[in-house]
């Protein structure tokens, strides 16, 4: 399967997940933000970090760049999208997602492994995944507290576009669990289509049982599959 | 009463992101010679004295609103 | 314009020093002259204060190959990889604004990383504040953590291990001391020193504003009631420039156009050009129209001293600029040849076709003044503490007292605000001895810590700079490391007081000692003087940190104990050393005593075999002791876990305080299961180690027999309010 990883300045997690699909065995490749054509992707990326130092707003600026019209092209193609962490900002911003992601409730940034819940398992993103099935990944953000307005929400919840919950270690969905304050515990959406999958989560910093854990793992199985 | 509060850095300090946010907009083909980034904030404030309310407004900004060191600030009342 | 007294003392020069200027420029100097002769003089880039006691320092190893002197230190780590590191200082600025100046202290010492070729992979600090009853202290420690998070995070490296103390010494002024660690190539290191006549000398990064001139100057100055108006000096961070400069410049650095590279840090473009220019004995002439400002009309003199962030200086080989424009045009950031290097060994500055200043290059640098400053040994108080005297209390309310003080809580309040683990190497994180970063795509990893023990400094300096090295190496044996090599940041206050000087020529004493004995080098470091306010110093602060090798790297062992039923076994000889402990500070408010001795043997002795047995998978978890004693260590391995630990009562000593919170030197606790124990204490007794087999692991419960049962569960909640109600 082939995927193509867009590198904006100011993306980090790059190599990140570049390092990631490739243990995986995705042919993958890492594009820098002005090239004006994508090559043929079956799975499109775009990374965590600080694209354009989160200036004016997380997501704002590289949302205008060019290739993302590109990305816009081949989502509406049908293509596969993962926005991971600023990746899901950056498609809110350019709508592609509906929604924003505004200022971690408590105003500062959180790193910690949290867990979350997959409550959609029926997507090209989680087959692999067991329904409510519970994972502990790692979070690493200022502005991850989802939000959008009641008739979107209803949308999100009719149509099962919600991917991940946070949860607790039993799989309960409360205040407590919840990290930065999203709306209902919102760690990941899909778009109507489900061929686009955003999450503040990090999975590729979940493929290595020597550093993390293996619970992102899935993730990728589930679109090789 | 209600007054705005218009934050600005002070002017030889650094301004990451109005100089990233220019870059933006010059590429999306829109010229400017300068920009830089500042807050907004709008207060409404239980006083009838003006003089006597600027005051107060001007305390908040010294205490909280505004990072003297490297910011200045305008008072308006609206 | 006429130098006038005043002007003189503004720049922070002394009569004599000026004498000396006129004498080597045989000439008065002009204005811009004297502020270029102010910022290279002044403490933080000449070291004059410090250079002779420097010298002493422990440099050498195997392991070494490159010492003081560089922008970082770099070591050996086999198969062609090489580590480079430093910590530095950025105290000043951190008490005028604390978010900027904590996280332009973060940007410059991942510069001085990076200049020399090696892509940071994590980053530590260590952060000291006033009392937390101080008025200033919450927000310091807010703005610092937020700083620093906010430009470590920004750019993309993780932070991963640190300390934070609290202390009334500092509370007029704070420390941040920030240190970098870096991956490189060894036979890809690049240098500072200037090499070749007429290469262009190229600016990029960032354009120059007016941040932070004078900002040299203000760290060599102590704080008084003027102090507020030195406040726009500081700078404003950008670590988003920062990560495209790395970037850039990391890329560049793949082929072979860099001749040296420097970055420009304290001082700008005049410390970055008279030390490449003074390394290679050549001279430099600049044509300041070239420099890309971002203010307008800016004049030679704020161009040459301006302290804007995020800029590098670099001489490239012949036909290379090209190039290397693209490269910096595909990043957006200024490349501009504002000079070339000559054979004049002066520093030439030119503006509008007119020479304005013209300096020898080593008046700036080998010629800079090198002060033999008048210093007295510590007199040693031979005040003995009667623990009798002292009033009763019960172990558990002295445990309880020492769990729940700011500088014991657990500090993942703070830990929280850093991506600890960005870059996906991150193996063992905050919270530990040491944290582990692997090295990526390969087996190997290394362990890095950073530590401070002032307290012991203050009350005996020499036996303070020993410690603190054993323990910063103790924290990376722990880790299953093999320690390589150190650098340190020396924190004192005013160098002219001769008590200070003192402190800081017996800590270094002490610092060497320990490092040659350990065969643990010093490689790179700071020093920052001056910190004071109104005749008041802070506590002698020096700064240590270390790494070290792990050759194949498992899963980290961490010290949280692992399962119930283990052997915990004391490693070391306790003699129940409580003078100058935290039991005594935090329960009776007593400072005074001296820190346990430090037998160096010992300490290599036990920490070579507790390696050993970590790296033949004979320990389940370990960790040191040393503030707080064996009962913290123990309920820092409980806390952490699911499991306590149930503890004897020694058999020889009889006073129960001074077993368990004894602050004694060079001791380890192992968890140990019991198939394995024979093997362990086989080996300890080959080493002729001493050791005792003091309980075992149990589930829920922290219990010494007869004394004291507390449930891990009420263990952490103590543990974990203070920063949360703070």
């Amino acid at each position: 399967m082939k995927s193509s990883v867009i590198v904006f300045p100011g993306s980090n997690c790059d190599r990140d997940i570049g390092v990631a699909l490739e243990k995986m065995q995705f042919k993958n490749q890492m594009i820098w933000h002005k090239e004006t054509k994508l090559p043929k992707s079956d799975l499109i990326v775009l990374p965590g970090g600080f694209s354009y130092g989160d200036y004016l707003r997380s997501g704002a600026i590289a949302g205008k760049s060019l290739i993302i019209d590109e990305v816009v092209k081949a989502a509406n193609d049908g293509c596969l999208i993962l926005g991971i962490c600023n990746g899901f900002q950056i498609l809110t911003e350019t709508g592609l997602l509906k929604g924003t992601l505004l200022r971690n409730k408590n105003l500062k940034f959180i790193n910690k492994d949290i867990q979350i819940k997959v409550i959609n398992n029926k997507t090209k993103f989680s087959n692999k995944y067991k329904k409510n099935q519970v994972l502990k990944i790692n979070i690493a953000h200022n502005e991850g507290n989802y939000f959008t307005d009641s008739k979107h929400l209803q949308d999100l919840k009719e149509n099962n576009l919600i991917a991940f919950k946070y949860c607790d270690r039993k799989g309960s969905v409360n205040d407590q669990s919840n990290p930065n304050g999203s709306l209902e515990n919102i760690a990941g959406i899909y778009n109507s289509n489900k061929n686009i999958l955003g999450m503040m989560p990090h999975p590729e910093r979940m493929v290595d049982e020597l550093i993390s854990n293996t619970d992102g793992i899935n993730l990728f199985s589930s679109l090789l599959n | 009463m209600k007054f705005s509060v218009t934050v600005t850095l002070k002017k030889d300090v650094l301004d990451p992101q109005g100089k990233v946010v220019q870059n933006s907009l010059l590429n999306l083909g829109m010229n400017l010679e300068n920009i830089r980034q500042g807050k907004y904030f709008e207060l409404e404030i239980n006083e009838k004295d003006q003089v006597k309310a600027e005051k107060k407004i001007d305390d908040m900004c010294k205490k909280l609103l505004v990072n003297l060191i490297i910011e200045d600030y305008k008072v308006n009342k609206l | 314009m006429k130098i006038t007294n005043q002007i003189i003392e503004n720049h922070g020069l002394n009569a004599s020093e000026f004498e000396n200027i006129k004498k080597l420029l045989k000439r008065d100097p002009n204005l811009l002259e004297l502020g270029i002769f102010s910022a290279m003089w002044n403490e933080h880039c000449s070291y004059k204060s410090s250079r002779l006691h420097l010298k002493k320092l422990y440099t050498k190893g195997k392991q070494v190959i490159q010492g003081p002197g560089e922008n970082a230190g770099v070591i050996d780590i086999g198969d062609n990889d090489a580590i480079v590191f430093k910590i530095e200082s950025h105290n000043h600025p951190s008490y005028i604004e604390p978010y900027q100046g904590a996280a332009t202290g973060v940007g410059g010492i991942l510069r001085d990383v990076f200049t020399m070729g090696a892509r940071p992979i994590a980053l530590l600090n260590s952060i000291h504040f006033g009392s937390p009853s101080h008025p200033k202290t919450k927000s310091l420690l807010n703005g610092v953590v937020s700083g620093i998070g906010g430009y470590g995070n920004c750019i993309g490296i993780p932070t991963v291990a640190g300390e934070t103390k609290f202390d009334e010494t500092y509370n007029e002024n704070n420390l941040v001391n920030a240190m970098a660690v870096g991956l490189a190539k060894k036979d890809k290191i690049f240098y500072s020193k200037a090499k070749g006549i007429n290469k262009s000398v190229v600016y990029v990064g960032s354009k120059t504003g007016r941040d932070g001139i004078h900002g040299a100057s203000m760290a060599s100055a102590e704080f008084d009631e003027n102090t507020e108006d030195k406040k726009p000096t500081v700078q404003v961070g950008d670590p988003f420039t920062e990560k495209l400069l790395m970037e850039a410049c990391l890329e560049l650095m793949k082929d072979n156009s860099i001749i040296s590279i420097q970055d420009m840090g304290a001082a700008g473009l005049t410390s970055s050009s008279v030390e490449m220019a003074s390394k290679g004995s050549l001279g430099m002439e600049l044509d300041l129209d070239k420099v890309p400002c971002r203010e307008k009309n800016m004049t030679p003199y704020e161009m040459m001293l301006s302290e804007s962030q995020e800029r590098m200086l670099l001489i490239l080989e012949d036909d290379k600029e090209k190039d290397a424009k693209k490269i910096f045009d595909k990043w957006d950031l200024d490349f501009m040849v504002i000079g070339k290097t000559t054979d004049t060994n002066n520093l030439t500055l030119k503006f509008n076709g007119k020479i304005e200043g013209e300096i020898p290059i080593e008046a700036l640098a080998t010629k800079a003044p090198i002060y033999d400053r008048k210093w007295i040994r510590k007199k040693i108080s031979k005040n003995k503490i009667n623990l009798k005297d002292l009033k009763k209390i019960n172990m558990e309310e002295a445990l309880v007292k020492i769990l729940s003080s700011p500088n014991h809580s657990n500090k993942s309040w703070i830990t929280n605000q850093y991506d600890q683990s960005v870059m996906c190497d991150t193996a063992q994180k905050s919270g530990s001895d040491a944290a582990i970063i692997r090295i990526h795509g390969k087996d190997k990893a290394i362990a890095v810590s950073v530590d401070s023990s002032a307290n012991y400094c203050k009350s005996h300096p020499l036996t303070g700079g020993k410690q603190i090295v054993c323990e910063n190496w103790r924290n990376l044996i722990t880790a299953g490391a093999k320690p390589l090599a150190i650098t340190n940041c020396l924190n004192f206050g005013n160098p002219e007081n001769e008590n200070i000087m003192g402190e800081f020529a017996e800590c270094l004493e002490g610092i060497k000692e320990a490092c040659e004995f350990l065969n643990y080098p010093v490689v790179s470091g700071n020093v920052s003087f001056y910190n004071g306010t109104n005749q008041k110093n802070i506590n002698p602060t020096p700064v240590i940190g270390g790494v070290g090798l792990i050759n194949k790297l498992s899963k980290p062992i961490s010290h949280n104990f692992k399962k119930d039923k283990n052997v915990i076994i004391l490693v070391g000889k306790t003699f129940g050393h409580l003078e100058q402990s935290c039991f005594l500070r935090e329960n009776y408010k007593i400072f005074d005593g001296i820190p346990p001795d430090i037998n160096l043997l010992n300490e290599k002795n036990n920490g070579e075999n507790v390696l050993k047995l970590i790296q033949n998978k004979l320990i389940l978890s370990s960790h040191d002791i040393s503030d707080g004693g064996l009962i913290l260590a123990l309920c820092e391995m409980s806390i952490s876990s699911s499991y306590g630990a149930i503890i004897k009562k020694p058999q020889k000593l009889t006073n129960l305080f001074k077993y368990f919170f004894g602050e004694d030197q060079g001791r380890y606790l192992l968890e140990v299961e019991p198939s394995n124990l024979t093997k362990v204490e086989k080996s300890l007794k080959d080493s002729n180690i001493y050791y005792e087999n003091i309980g075992f692991t149990q589930k829920d419960y922290f219990e010494i027999e007869g004394e004291l049962k507390i449930n891990i569960k009420d263990l952490f909640k103590i543990n974990n309010e203070w920063y949360n109600n703070y």
